[in-house]
């Protein structure tokens, strides 16, 4: 029963991530079966157009720091933790919902896996608490959603409010540092592998295998029809609360596993962690290509999207621009990139 | 690399022993403004009438502000005339105004408050005053003098002044001489205060130039990122000041990631993990400036002693005075046993 809607999204292929399965006259859009699916659409295309330039600004601007093995490390692993949280993100919009918590579920899940009590227990201790607290939180907000009939908006503004207030009496507004050497030696140069930082692995993990879920499996196809058209994908026999939940519990899981990054890259917790992550990871799937509206998005695309927000802080830090200059530039810099992505989907699709 | 820096500045989530503040000192000097380690209060320590004092402050999600309220609940505990009503404490301004509104109705005899922004809580303030309450104004000043009977706070200028001098003296011999500033948020006032005090203070030394300037937002996580980018992109440099001492935990660890150790870093605020780390000396740590948090203990001091009528003992005027400037002291690895009871965790 479970696998009768899933059948167009089949014929449809690898591209079920970027069509709304219910949604027939996009999927013959963009038309018959890919081998790989490896395709990057336009938006993507686009988007590592602009990411491009970047990489040309920065090179241009400081050919010495920018280029640097060492720099391109730090963005990478700088990207790292709200790259994470932004692909739990994806999933969520792309079902049509939204998870404004995320920011203040990393910080909750790294106070608490950062007192007294949980370093006891060491590397295991802190990963293990950090993905419960994560989990435990998704988990929340998937009831709500999916079984209290509460808009994803209104739930995990709750949560939002609940967990930095949490946070914070657990802390008392103290920095809370991190003892556990082997947690600690994660985040420094002896640990890179063949030059790649640890941080940056776990990133390029989830989003592989968020990758994968999105496109090659049920629950993937099952995300992109709920978004599409939660009615459609009801009568077409899925059920869409569990799919909501198991939703709001991914971005969870996602949130918990950028706690412990950020726990490794700082070594400490502060209730004051993931601040603003909601607008970060939301603003990064938007350019990335994901419809706010849901139906459509792609793991791809949202991560080219944070790698841009990262870079250009990057070029910003290196060429010792000052904060307001900063903001100005990179808002008018998300403009810039969502009207190149419009102009080249138009000329592209059109 | 200093492996074991980490381990030195270890400290946990239990509750800071407010006894431990106001007794483990045994320091007499003379005219320093931390009461907290002097165990000698602004007025006088006999009881007296008894005062009601309302406390109101901003939301404690930092290391300093959490020390704010401590010291003010300590320092209010330690004397049998007080009663302190305390709130919960907002940063969001409206929050804060209906904080206080709540303290004026119930009539307390005294306000402390420590606005989350002076120039928005003036009115309030204007208010208490108007209604009868004295207020001493914690910190962030009100913007007009009407509003408030005694300002107590902190020296931004001076702390930026005092960090400048310090790096000036260590380098004042080297030439070409480079430094680079990471700031606190550049939306508040006091971040502006200190980078105008350390420009100041190398104005007098014409060796050294300033690199780079960028500001974190106060947190372990920004104080880390924006570090780790400023290490990358000022491959040598002499010196680092740093606004605070809470995103200089994210800061310290961004250098030992990157192995740097070719400078020396001067904090800010006073940290107890600053000290610790001022202290084992093995980091690039060697001084903060304070900003010490005691000044809420000196401002239940001086809200009793209106309370109560009283002036300030060892000064001749009959009235507690009008406005108090703390001294932002620079603690190196020379002095930092004497200061590291104040730190703040």
């Amino acid at each position: 029963m479970t696998q009768q809607p899933v059948s167009p999204a089949q014929q449809d292929g690898a591209d079920a991530g970027t069509v709304s399965a219910t949604s027939p006259e996009s999927a013959a859009r963009h038309g018959g079966p890919r081998s790989l699916g490896l395709r990057l659409d336009v938006r993507n295309l686009s988007l590592l157009g602009v990411l491009a330039v970047l990489v040309a600004v920065g090179g241009f601007t400081k050919p010495d720091q920018f280029l640097d093995t060492s720099n391109l490390q730090l963005v990478l692993t700088q990207a790292s933790v709200i790259g994470v949280v932004t692909v739990g993100m994806t999933f969520v919009i792309i079902s049509g919902g939204i998870d404004l918590s995320v920011g203040a579920i990393v910080a909750l899940a790294s106070v608490w896996a950062t007192t007294v009590a949980t370093q006891e227990y060491g590397f295991v201790g802190i990963l293990f608490t950090a993905v419960v607290v994560g989990l435990g939180c998704g988990l929340v907000n998937g009831l709500l959603v999916a079984y209290g009939g509460i808009v994803p908006f209104i739930a995990t503004l709750a949560m939002l409010a609940s967990a930095r207030g949490l946070a914070l009496q657990i802390t008392d507004g103290r920095t809370q540092i991190v003892s556990v050497q082997s947690v600690l030696d994660l985040g420094i140069p002896d640990s890179y592998i063949l030059g790649i930082p640890p941080l940056v692995l776990v990133f390029a993990a989830v989003t592989v295998i968020g990758w994968l879920v999105l496109n090659r499996t049920t629950f993937g196809r099952r995300t992109v029809a709920v978004g599409g058209n939660a009615e459609a994908a009801r009568l077409a026999g899925i059920d869409v609360r569990r799919q909501r939940l198991f939703l709001y519990l991914l971005s969870g899981l996602c949130c918990g596993i950028a706690a412990f990054l950020l726990i490794i890259l700082s070594g400490s917790g502060q209730n004051t962690n993931g601040n603003l992550y909601e607008l970060d990871a939301i603003a990064a799937a938007i350019i990335g290509g994901t419809l706010l509206s849901g139906g459509r998005g792609t793991i791809v695309g949202s991560v080219l999207g944070v790698l841009v927000f990262t870079t250009i802080t990057n070029i910003f830090v290196l060429n010792n621009l000052q904060s307001d200059v900063q903001q100005i530039a990179k808002g008018a810099i998300i403009v810039a990139a969502v009207l190149v992505q419009r102009r080249t989907l138009r000329n592209g699709e059109v | 690399m200093p492996e074991t820096s980490r381990r030195g500045l270890l400290f946990g989530t239990a509750a800071v022993s407010a006894g431990a503040l106001l007794t483990a000192c045994t320091s007499n000097e003379p005219k320093k403004e931390t009461p907290a380690a002097d165990s000698r209060p602004a007025a006088d320590d006999k009881p007296g009438k008894h005062v009601t004092i309302g406390f109101a402050g901003p939301k404690a999600d930092h290391g300093w502000l959490n020390a704010i309220n401590e010291n003010a609940k300590a320092r209010a505990g330690k004397y049998s005339d007080v009663t302190l009503e305390i709130t919960g404490g907002s940063n969001d301004i409206a929050a804060q105004i209906g904080q206080i509104d709540t303290l004026i109705n119930k009539k307390v005899d005294v306000l402390v408050i420590l606005p989350a922004d002076g120039k928005a809580l003036t009115q309030v303030g204007l208010k208490a005053m108007k209604a009868g309450i004295p207020v001493v104004n914690l910190d962030r000043v009100f913007a007009s003098p009407q509003a408030y009977r005694c300002w107590i706070g902190g020296d931004n200028y001076g702390m930026g002044l005092n960090a400048g001098r310090f790096i000036g003296e260590r380098l004042k011999d080297k030439p070409d001489a480079k430094v680079v500033e990471l700031a606190g948020m550049d939306n508040l006032e006091l971040t502006k205060q200190r980078t105008q005090g350390f420009d100041d203070a190398l104005k007098n030394y014409p060796n050294i130039k300033k690199v780079a300037r960028q500001a974190a937002d106060f947190t372990v996580e920004t104080g880390q990122a924006k570090m780790a980018q400023l290490l990358q992109a000022q491959k040598q440099f002499d010196a680092l000041w740093n606004h605070d001492d809470d995103q200089g935990v994210g800061a310290l660890r961004a250098i030992q990631q990157a192995g740097r150790d070719d400078f020396l870093m001067v904090g800010g605020a006073g940290a107890k993990s600053a000290m610790d780390a001022i202290k084992a000396d093995d980091s690039v740590l060697k001084a903060t400036v304070l900003y010490p948090p005691t000044m809420a203990a000196s401002a239940i001091d001086l809200a009793r002693a209106l309370g109560q009528g009283k002036g300030v003992g060892g000064l001749s005027e009959l009235e507690i005075p009008a406005s108090l400037t703390l001294y932002s002291a620079v603690v190196t690895k020379d002095n930092v046993d004497e200061y590291l009871p104040t730190g703040f965790r």
